[in-house]
Order: structure tokens, then sequence, then C-alpha cells
């Protein structure tokens, strides 16, 4: 296949965001994960776990409540007082709207879906109607004493549970006053302490009420007599939340200390119709505090300040035990952070306020394999630009000659043009950028770095014409359909451009005659990464599902070798690959190679050789030894795959024999985290 | 777990019970009713959960009820027989018995046997059985007799055995006991005499059966209070001849043997036993349920009034006669939930668990002859998991025993090896165990072990302790004592299996050097910080003959290899540890010195194994030095001639204590070492490196 010399970047420092809700929605089977700095994605579990969607975070916008009501609409409430909703199809906040009680603790949307209750730092508890388009103030429940950290309906509608500091109340939704207050203990393993903040509740059909508070307890209450039934005390430390199974028989808390517990309702003796909680099984996939959980009907998912989010699934709710039964980590975007300018040698790196760039370091030396080569020069870090504003940054991109930086927040979009002058360079940012370009989901160049493409949050795909340092805006492709695009592709030769959005086809379009080309046939898992490999002018297409095909774009079909993968099939152990790829580029020179890469891997697969069978080994680490040439060529396959980078950010070419790959060890991400709650451990 | 239950009187009419309690109290057709006879004329049916009789039948005055009524379950109607050979058959709207169906039989019944699902059976006091329908198409046909003069038949119960009736009935005889196996389709009627082992004089007092698969499992219970079973197998192997069986100890003294009342017993299900008796001679009677499989008493129940000491148990209902009155206690075995208590609710239908086969596969044998005795399994995990055997050709008595142990359950091997054991030793009993034991547990025979100890057979002992992986430790200890102490001469004529034993006199060359070793690794001791200055001076002067004394092994070939079979056997310090304190002070010396010997020889090479096929392990030999010191140290240090053995021991205990420790310090070296690698491999933030793809 050939040697490559790897400029391995382990300089990115990039830290994500601690978890701090999630929300699971059983119809769709996705899951929304809110973020500390006020991202909200959103995962498709059934689209082998694709984060298809994000909503850029806001400085100010601390997401501490998150829900799915009347259906699929996503609400979101925080400290700034606000509660949104967010548009799942253009990918934007709908609106927000001030909820007049101070900083919002909790938000539960009612069983029915068509009310939203919000609990708030002055301690009232507010409801609202969700009309079709917005929603409405209804009313006020009885104000109460202090803050109101979590909410939970009766499944009935008719009552709530709200959880404070030192007592629980149960509310009549109806005449909105306090049935019962119910006095959380705080006394601690014997110590009094300050407070008992109860930070997650839940009400059950059969009026149980679970609390689990500061103290370290999950107690099970009557909430008829308003009396307490049961107590656990589970952990040193606070439990921070708790969610339940629809089918009330399963519940899980998450603790400070990273533990998650399942509680189970089991028979008291085989055959007997009489059940009690019971905690079943700890797991501890986390470091720091979980923050939230989830109860899907298979699953736990957990979340917090290590940003990890966990996916554990229930082994006696897996049908069959294939792979979908295996835990899973989520730690990196399911989308490209970096972006690279091959002729200079430049990264870009997108951070959520700041942008970085870096020139790569070169070596004279040559080497074997393994080899680590010396430097004659390191690696530069050239720029640090900050974004003004409290927004994150939704989109980067570099272009290829260098010379251009574009980035885009929800509000603006950002051009800089560069100029290097030996060892200087200058930034300056092009003004004047016209009304249409306010927000972009996705920017890319031509790789003349003559036009820049720009898919902007309506919908619309935008050409702009860039020469020395002006600017000019040549075409805007209509949206096809209300789905805004997030990933773009432009062919090397500047003549077509593809354009995706999460789950509709791909649109080709031709960029000289400004028309719509071509759609690719839809597929039903979205769209990981596409590319357009060079002079065959072929769309190269991943799917979260581990499925690649070739589409070839002048003859509006798939290429042979797509209908042959197809045919076959891929490897089983491909097809398990838990991370999606995220980024394909080609050999400039070798035009049946295509290079593609997650978080795990990176491949190269050759066209010209023959595929993998199920029989045959898909990874082989190790150089052919002492073998015939015969015996080697035989076991030759299409894929050759390399696992020494990882966890694998970015890889590229940067030329015909080098390449960059950027890694983000998880110890040095741990490393930046906070301290976790130290645990007394034996001989430490 | 089993529990009694709230008791409760079925009526407050004082039943017409005699002397010997009621006759008996048999099922219905319908669940819930139960009919009892009394010892005198009536037969009452009674609903249980009413608590009160249905219906009531008396035979004429100056007649006498002398089997208890049961239910035709095929037909719905009731059959007595009074005054021995009138058989009446009625049911629940006949008012008067002397009115229905009436047959005079020509011999005099025992008893009516019925259960549900095939038509009743008749006993004849003679031991001949009868169908009812067959004996009322002609009841004055010609009833032989089966059993001898003076035979008397004492208990019957009758089994439906996939779907075959087979009827049990157990007669004395002058104190004899015989079990009759009738298979009722086949008319195959098998005679087994029960001997009762060493304890002639014992009367059994009551009798109970429960049946699986192969065996009728004969419970009864003794005049010594003790609890015996006999397995019984349904279908015999050879019918003609009479064939004796063996009872095993199933309880020990559950009731007092001399009580004056009545004990009776009665199986509730797999595990568990009902016994009426008091549990001591002076006590009130008591009901007590008893788990026979972990030998504990689960739960009792006193009976002040006294019983007539019958006991029957249908459904979940015990019935007894308490004082005058018919009392019923409930009895319950729920499934207590492990899963529920612990939390761990148990998926029902897991595919990936199967249920590991209790019985083994006697078409595969895992081990076999030396193989297996070689490999290196834990013997205490295959308690009761597994028994293997190997086939070999053998002499027909073995043979015929092998080839039953290998077809058969665990059980029926019990069962077989109890039988060959309380006969007659034959010539070739050595031969037989030697090819039987291979594979068993001791647990099965408990007697053979203890017949080796008695004639002091080594070469059985040995076998033994190679192959049962659980010999009680007090066995082991019995074993090593006629191991010290057995004769050379007598050694001499056995033949031992000397596997274990590595011929130790062909490297003397290099016990030379092992000698120096140990002189040089003493330099690396620093005695300054020994407190012990004058005996350490002592023992630097090495004498000749030590060396001498240390490089020879200090017992012969072959009670090394006896010894190294105690050495691999498995124990338990706890239970080991007051045994070896019996062992006298010289037998203890001397398995020192051969321990100190082993442990010599272990420490010449740097592996520290010994050479051999099957040799002691470093671990076994040090954990049995302890043992023996710790068992008898104060023993030991009084004994002149044990003296330089211990300062032997002690000198290099510390001189391997000093190497050990010096060895730490290389360790942590090396440690350092292996943060240097690791080090190595984790780069810096940026670097430029070669990949080649293949």
């Amino acid at each position: 296949m050939g040697e490559f010399k790897v400029h391995r970047v382990r300089f990115f420092n990039y830290v994500p965001s601690g978890i701090r809700c999630v929300a699971y929605n059983n119809q769709s089977n996705r899951l929304a994960v809110s973020r500390t700095d006020g991202t909200v994605e959103i995962y498709n579990l059934s689209a082998n776990y694709f984060q298809e969607k994000f909503f850029p975070g806001h400085e100010s916008r601390a997401t501490e409540a998150l829900c799915w009501a009347e259906g699929q609409r996503l609400f979101s409430a925080g400290l700034n007082g606000e509660i949104m909703e967010y548009d799942l199809q253009a990918l934007n906040i709908k609106y927000a709207m001030d909820a007049f009680g101070g900083p919002i603790w909790s938000m539960a949307a009612s069983p029915s879906g068509s009310q939203l209750l919000v609990g708030c730092e002055d301690g009232s508890v507010k409801l609202f109607q969700i009309t079709p388009d917005k929603i409405q103030f209804e009313r006020n429940f009885d104000r109460q004493k202090s803050r109101i950290l979590s909410l939970s309906w009766h499944p009935s509608g008719t009552h709530i549970a709200a959880g404070s500091i030192d007592y629980i109340s149960v509310f009549d939704v109806k005449s909105g006053s306090a049935v019962h207050k119910m006095i959380v203990d705080r006394q601690y393993m014997g110590v009094s302490k300050r407070k008992c903040i109860v930070w997650g509740v839940a009400f059950l059909s059969d009026g149980t009420i679970i609390s689990v508070d500061s103290a370290g307890k999950v107690q099970f209450w009557d909430s008829a007599t308003g009396t307490l039934v049961k107590s656990h005390l589970i952990a040193n430390a606070d439990v921070q939340s708790i969610a339940v199974a629809d089918q009330e028989d399963s519940f899980v808390v998450g603790t400070a200390e990273g533990t998650v517990f399942h509680f189970q309702l089991v028979p008291v003796t085989s055959n007997s119709s009489e059940k009690q909680w019971v905690r079943t099984k700890p797991f501890q996939h986390h470091t720091h505090d979980v923050r939230t959980v989830a109860h899907s009907p298979t699953a736990l998912i957990s979340g917090g300040t290590d940003t990890h989010l966990v996916f554990r699934p229930l082994m006696e709710k897996v049908e069959v035990k294939n792979y979908d039964a295996a835990l899973r980590k989520i730690t990196f975007p399911h989308r490209c952070l970096i972006s690279c300018s091959k002729k200079r040698q430049l990264l870009l790196f997108q951070f959520a306020h700041h942008l970085e760039l870096w020139r790569l370091g070169s070596t004279v030396a040559t080497g074997k394999n393994g080899d680590t080569l010396p430097l004659s020069k390191n690696a530069d870090h050239l720029l640090h630009l900050k974004t003004k504003g409290p927004e994150n940054i939704i989109c980067s991109c570099i272009s290829p000659c260098g010379s251009w930086i574009a980035y885009s927040t929800v509000s603006r979009f950002f051009l800089y043009r560069l100029n290097y002058e030996h060892d200087n360079i200058s930034l300056k940012r092009v003004s004047k950028m016209p009304a249409f370009l306010r927000s972009a989901l996705q920017i890319l160049f031509s790789e003349d770095s003559t036009k820049l493409f720009v898919a902007s949050n309506q919908g619309a795909l935008h050409i702009v014409q860039l020469s020395g340092g002006s600017f000019k805006h040549l075409h805007a492709f209509q949206p096809q359909s209300v789905e805004a695009m997030c990933l773009l592709a432009v062919s090397p030769d500047g003549n077509w451009l593809a354009a995706s959005g999460t789950s509709a086809g791909v649109h080709v379009y031709n960029v000289k005659q400004l028309k719509l080309h071509c759609t690719v046939p839809a597929y039903n898992f979205p769209v990981t990464a596409m590319a357009i490999a060079p002079n065959t002018n072929n769309l190269v297409i991943a799917h979260s599902d581990q499925q690649v095909f070739e589409y070839s774009i002048p003859d509006k079909q798939y290429t042979d070798w797509s209908r042959t993968v197809q045919k076959q099939g891929f490897h089983h152990l491909w097809l398990q690959r838990d991370t999606p790829i995220t980024h394909i580029s080609f050999h400039p020179k070798r035009p049946m190679h295509i290079l593609l890469h997650d978080a795990y891997m990176f491949c190269i697969i050759d066209k010209s050789l023959p595929l993998p069978n199920d029989k045959t080994l898909l990874y082989n680490p190790f150089p052919p030894t002492n073998e015939s040439d015969v015996i080697r060529r035989r076991t030759a396959h299409a894929f050759k795959i390399s696992k020494i980078y990882k966890p694998l950010l970015f890889m590229d070419l940067l030329d015909e024999r080098t390449l960059v790959a950027v890694e983000r060890p998880l110890d040095d991400i741990i490393a930046q985290l906070p301290p976790p709650i130290k645990k007394k451990k034996f001989g430490t | 777990m089993a529990a009694l239950e709230e008791e409760f009187t079925l009526s407050s009419v004082v039943l017409s019970a005699g002397p010997e309690g009621l006759l008996g109290v048999e099922q219905s057709d319908k669940t819930d009713q139960f009919l009892v006879t009394d010892s005198g004329r009536t037969v009452i049916l009674y609903k249980v959960s009413d608590q009160k009789p249905l219906g009531s039948w008396s035979v004429k005055q100056g007649q006498i009820i002398t089997c208890p009524a049961v239910c035709n379950f095929q037909t719905g109607e009731y059959v007595v027989v009074h005054d021995n050979k009138v058989l009446r058959i009625w049911n629940n709207e006949d008012v008067n018995l002397d009115k229905v169906f009436k047959a005079t039989l020509s011999a005099e019944v025992y008893r009516i046997l019925s259960v549900q699902g095939t038509e009743p059976l008749v006993l004849f006091k003679e031991g001949a059985v009868r169908g009812l329908e067959a004996l009322l198409a002609d009841p004055q046909q010609k009833i032989e007799t089966v059993i001898s003069d003076e035979e008397v038949i004492k208990w019957t119960k009758f089994f439906v055995v996939f779907r075959h009736p087979v009827l049990i009935f157990i007669t004395e005889k002058h104190g004899n006991y015989f079990a009759y196996v009738q298979m009722f389709n086949s008319r195959i009627l098998t005679k087994y005499t029960l001997l009762l082992g060493q304890d002639e004089n014992s009367v059994i007092k009551s009798f109970t059966a429960s049946v699986d698969r192969k065996f009728i499992s004969l419970m009864s219970l003794s005049s010594d209070g003790c609890i015996y079973e006999t397995l019984i197998p349904i279908r015999p192997a050879d019918p003609e001849k009479n064939q004796s069986l063996v009872k095993s100890l199933l309880l020990k003294a559950v009731v007092s043997g001399n009580a004056r009342n009545g004990v009776a017993l009665t199986a509730l299900d797999q595990d568990h036993v009902a016994v009426l008796g008091s549990p001591l001679a002076a006590s009130k009677e008591c009901l007590s349920v008893w788990n026979i499989k972990f030998q504990t008493l689960q739960t009792s129940k006193e009976l002040p009034q006294g019983t007539s000491g019958q006991l029957w148990y249908y459904g979940e209902h015990l019935f007894m006669l308490h004082g005058k009155s018919l009392t019923v206690i409930p009895y319950k075995c729920e499934v207590s939930s492990l899963a529920g208590a612990l939390g761990k609710l148990k998926h029902s239908q897991d595919p990936g668990t199967h249920v590991v086969s209790h019985f083994v596969n006697w078409e595969t044998p895992q081990g076999c002859g030396l193989g297996f005795q070689n490999s290196e399994q834990s013997r205490r995990i295959l308690r009761r998991r597994k028994i293997e055997v190997s086939l070999q050709p053998e002499v027909p008595p073995s043979k015929q025993l092998l080839s039953t142990i290998m077809k058969d359950s665990e059980k029926h091997i019990e069962v077989e090896v109890r039988k060959f054991l309380a006969l007659k030793q034959t010539p070739d009993f050595h031969t037989v165990i030697g090819d039987t034991v291979t594979g068993l547990l001791e647990s099965l025979c408990p007697d053979l072990m203890e017949i080796a100890l008695k004639k002091k057979d080594v070469q059985l002992l040995q076998l033994c302790l190679q192959q049962f992986p659980d010999i009680p430790e007090s066995v082991t200890c019995a074993c090593l004592k006629i191991f010290l102490s057995i004769g050379d001469d007598s050694l001499q004529e056995t033949d031992v299996n000397m596997e274990s034993v590595f011929d130790y006199s062909i490297n003397s060359v290099h016990d030379e050097k092992m000698e120096e070793q140990t002189e040089i690794l003493q330099n690396g001791f620093n005695p300054e910080e020994d407190k012990c200055n004058n005996c350490d001076q002592e023992l630097n002067k090495k004498p000749q003959d030590e060396t001498k004394e240390s490089t020879s092994c200090p017992v012969v070939q072959k009670r090394a290899a006896l010894l190294n079979a105690i050495l691999h056997s498995a124990y338990s310090e706890t239970f080991l540890l007051p045994h070896l304190k019996d062992i006298p002070a010289q037998h203890i010396t001397l398995f020192l010195k051969y321990l100190y010997f082993l442990y010599l020889k272990c420490s010449e090479n740097a592996t520290m194994t010994l050479p051999g096929i099957h040799p002691p392990t470093l671990n076994q030999i040090m954990d049995w030095i302890c043992l023996l010191l710790d068992a008898n140290f104060t023993v030991v240090v009084m004994m002149p001639e044990a003296k330089r053995l211990l300062i032997n021991l002690y000198k290099l205990v510390k001189s391997q204590i000093s190497v050990y420790s010096e060895l730490n310090k290389i360790e942590v070296s090396f440690r350092e070492l292996q943060k240097l690698n690791q080090e190595k491999n984790n780069r810096g933030l940026y670097s430029i490196e070669v990949l080649e793809l293949f």
C-alpha cells in the first residue's frame, strides 16, 4: 500500500462540555442531550446512535431542563429564565419566552404532552399550555418557599410532585394548591447537613413518589398520606438524577460519585404478586457527577461532568445478543471540528468560542515503519481568533490555499483574509457581509480557493466568488425541502457541489450551470460524511449504519464498484464499528484509493483489490513476513486499516506521501476536568 | 422454606378410635374431601376446608371394618372391607351400608389400594394381589399364597410409575424384613431381603416411600430413632434371584427410640420428611419436618395431647389423631426466591445457559486410567458433580460392578457399592476396588477407607488419597499415621504407585553445588540483625554429617510415595490441625525431616519445583511444614533428636528471607525499568512518524 509520513498531532486542546440533561423520546427513539455550554444535541438511537443534529450553545444560556412534548417538540429551560423551543427541521431556536420566575431549575411535560410545567428560583411552579406554534402561560401554582429543583407529573395528569430544598410538595393540578408537604430528613449518616436538596422526583401511577436528594438517599413516599415508605441510602454524595421506565418496573439514579444504580420492581418470592423495589445493579461508567439519566425501553442512559454519554443496554430487555447489546460511550462530536490547508500545511481547530491556526512542522529525515523522525521544524501556533459575543461557533473552514478563514455563529458570519509575509501573518476581516449570510451550518471552499460555499440555516446554498480580498455573491440555490443542509462536498474541479441534510437524500448541484443536477436516492440512515473524488467525480457517501456508497455524478448512478460492494456486503467487523465515519478524502495520484476514518481507525480502501468476506481477517496490523507473494496477494483485500491513532478526530492526506492525524487522548481531556469527588481507596 | 401452618381439628365428634388409632385416612375423588375410617364401624367423609363431615356410614353392630375405605377414582365409588372378607361398594347417595353392593371373598384382605388414574388393587394377607374389577367378576376365585408362614405384611404402598402400577409391601418374619415389589402389569414379583446392618436388634417402626425414575426410595424409621433409606430398583435385574438391599443412614436420632408412644414417618416431597414422635424420651410428642438434603430440622409443632403414632399426608394436609380428635396441619413448602432476596430476578428463559446434567455421559469417559490421575483438576470442585471411571478389561465380578457404575446414576452407584462392600470380601477384592475407586467419591463409600485403614492396606489408601477428592481430614490424618508408622519391611511387599517420587540419589553431585550456594547466600545476610548470635555461630560450623543428612532422603522411596499422596490431598487447616496433634513425636520428626529434604530439593532450581511426573509443589511442602509445626511445636521443641532439624529449618528460613528481601530490591529496580518503557510510548504533543500500510 505504501509508506507515509504522518504528522501526529496531539495539541488540539479540545474539551467537550459536560452533559447537563438528557431527554429520551420514545416515539422517534431519539435522545436530546444538553451540555453545560448550552449546546443541545440530538442522537438518533435507531441510526446507530448517530448525533444527527445540534444546536450551538450560548454563554448565557445554561440549560437546566430539557423535555419532549406534543410528540416530537423539544423544549429547554435554563438559568436565564427562558423557555425555548427548538426547530428540529431548520436547526434553529424557534422562540425563547421568559417565564418571569427567575432562573428555571426544572421542567416537565404533562403525560398528554399538551402542558408544560416549570419550576423556578422564586418557588413558583408555572403551567404553560402548548399551542401548535408556541406556548402560552396559563397559571401559577401555590408559591413555595424555595426554588423548585425537580418536577414530575402523575401519569394521570391530576397531580404533580415538586422537589425543593428540604421538602417535597404534592400539588393538585386542577386547584393548583399544595396537597401534601413531605419533609426530607437532613441527617446524613448521623450528621445533620445544612440543607437537603431534592434533586429529582418521580411520580408513579400507584401514587408512589420516588425522590433522590443531596444526602445520598433514594426515598419512596406515599403521596396519598404524605408519608415516607422506604429509604435507601446509596451514596456518600448527592444523588443527582432519576429516570423511570415507562412500564414503571425499573428506574435508574445517578450519583455524584459517578455511579449509576438500577432499581427494579421484583417479586418478593417467585410466583408471588407482591413486589418490592430492589436495588439491583450498580454501574460505574463515569468518573464524575452523573448529572442526568434517562431510561429507554432497552437501556440506561447517563451523562455528566465527565462529558461521556453512556448507553448501558439492559441485557434482560435485549432480544438478540448482537452488537447493540454492547455498552456505548460517546465522547466526541460526530462532526469535523478541524479543517486543513494542504498547500500551506495548516490546521484550523474549532473550539466553542475561538479558533486556533497551527502550522505543521517538518523533517528531512526518513525512516522505516514505526520510526519517529527528528523534527527540523516544530509545529507553530500561528493564530488565536476569539469570537465576539456569547454565541458558540457553529462551523469553520480554512481555504485550501490557506488565505481565507470563515466561521459562523448563530447570528453572524465572519470571513477573514490571511496574508503571509515570511513568518508574519496578518489578518483582515472582510466586512460588509450581506444580510443573507447571517448564519451558516456548513462552510466549504473550493479546491482552488476561489469560491466559497455556504449552507445557511434557511436551507439555501450560497455561492460566493472570492478574488483577492474582494467578495461577490454569485448564486443561491433555493432549498429543496424545509430541512437544513449540514454537510457539503465540492468536486476538485469545482464543477459539482453536493449537499446533504440529516434525512433526505443528497442533492448534487452543477456549479457551472447553477442548477440542480440530480438527487442521490434517499437512504434510511443519515449521511455522516461525503466527498467527491478527483477526475471521476464519483461522490462517496458514508452513512451512520457504516455503509459506504459511491455514486457517479456524471452518470447519475451508483458505480459498479459500489454495486459490487452492496451485493457482497461489508465485512461484519466493519459494520460493527460504533463510531461514524466523519471525514473522507482521496489520494491525488491514486484514483482507486479512498481514505476515510472514524474515531478509532482510519482506512484506505483500494478499489482495485478484492473485497474481504466475513472469513478473511479484516484488520491485520502485522506486515507480511517470510511469506511468498502468492499468499500475500491471496490474503490482501481492499480495506487497509490502521488503528494506531486514536481517538482520531481528523485525518487527511497533505500530499501523496504525507498524512496528518489529529488525536485527542482521553487522558488529556480528563486532566482538564474538575477533580471528581475523592473516594477513599484502600492503600491510598 | 418448609413450614407448618396453624392446625385445626376436623370435627368435634369423638371418633371411636381404638388403642391402635384410626384405620386410615384416604383421599376421595374430590380434592379437599377425605375418607376417614375409624377402627370400629364407621367411615366418615370430611370436607377439610369446611372442617365438617359430609357423610357418614356405618356397618351393622357386630361387624367390624378391617380395611380402611378407599375411593375408586375411576367410578367415584367407595370401597371398604369388613370382617376381613366382606367387600362393600357404595357411593355418596347411599345411606345404609347394609343395602349396598356386597361381595364375599375367599381370602382375607390386607388392604385395598387406590390411586388416581388406575383401578384399585386388593392386597390379600397372604401377599396375593388382584385388580378390583377382576376380583368382582369372580369374588370366590382362589387366592394363592405368596408369602411364607408366619410372615406378616407390615406396610404397603401403591405407585403409578410411567402409567404402570407398582405395588410394594414389606413383610416381617422373626425380625427379618422383606420387601416385595409387584409390577402389576407384567405380574413380576420381586422379593428383596432388607439387610439391617450391624444393628441387628433394631425394629423398624414406620415406613414411607417415594418414587423417582428408577428407584423406590424406601425410608424407614427404626427403633434407634434414625431414619434409613433403602433404594429398591423398580425394574429388577434378575427377578428370580432373592436379592438383598442395604440401607443407608439418612438422619440420625430424629426421635427418641424408646418412647412409649408410636412414631410415624412420611415423605412430604423430595427433600422433606415429616416425623411424628417424641424428640426425647420424656418430652411431649412433636410433629417435625426435616430436610433430608441438608439434614436440618425445618419446623416442628408440639402435640401435647399425644397421638396415635399415625400420620397421613395428602396434598397439602397432614392428618393425625391428636388426643381424641382428628387434626389437620397444613404443610407448605414455598420456593423462597433467592432472586427476590438478592434483588436479581432470574430471566426465565436464558438462551445462553443450559442446565448442567447431573448424569454423566458414560459413552465418553473424560479421563482414563493414568491420564486421569495426572490431570490437575481441582478436586474439591469435583465434589458430587462428576463421576468418572475408566473401563479396563477385568475379571468378571468387578466388570459387573463397573458396568453398573457406568450405566447408572449416582444414586444407583451408591447402592451397588454399598451392596458390594456389605458382601463378604472376595479374593479379588483389591483389584475390583482399585478399578472401581477411580473416579468415585469418598462420600459414596465411606466404609472403603475404613476397611483399608483397619487392614493397613497402604496401597489402597494411596489409591483412595489420589482418587477421592473429598476425604475427611480425620481419615487423611489416620492415613498419615499409618504411612509413618508402617515398617519398612512390610512396605517392601506392597505395590505402591511411585510416580510422584523421583530418585534423588541420581543427582547427588548437584547437591554439593547446592550446599555451596546456600553458603554464598548466607553472605548476603547481615548477621548483625540476628538476635540469636551464638546459635547462628553454631550453625555456621556446618558439620559434615549434617550435609549428608540433608542430601539423602530420610525415608525409603515407597514411604516417600505414600507421604506424597498425603501432600497432594485436599484438606482444610482448621479440621486437620487437631488430628495432627495425635501423631507421635518421632513420626512428626520423621515427616518434618522428609519435608525439609523436599524443600531443599525444591530450592535447587530456579523454578522451585521438584523433578518427576507428579511431584509435590513447593506450596504444599511449605503448608505442611507450617501445619506440623503449628500442631506439635511444643512437643518437637522438647525432643533432643529434633533439635538439629529445627535449627536447620530456622537457619534455612532465615537465609531464604534474606534472599527474598534482596530480590525485593531487585524487583523495585526492574519496576523503574518498566516505567521507563511506558514513558517511551507516551509521546509528546507533536511528532512526525513513519507508517507503512500493508
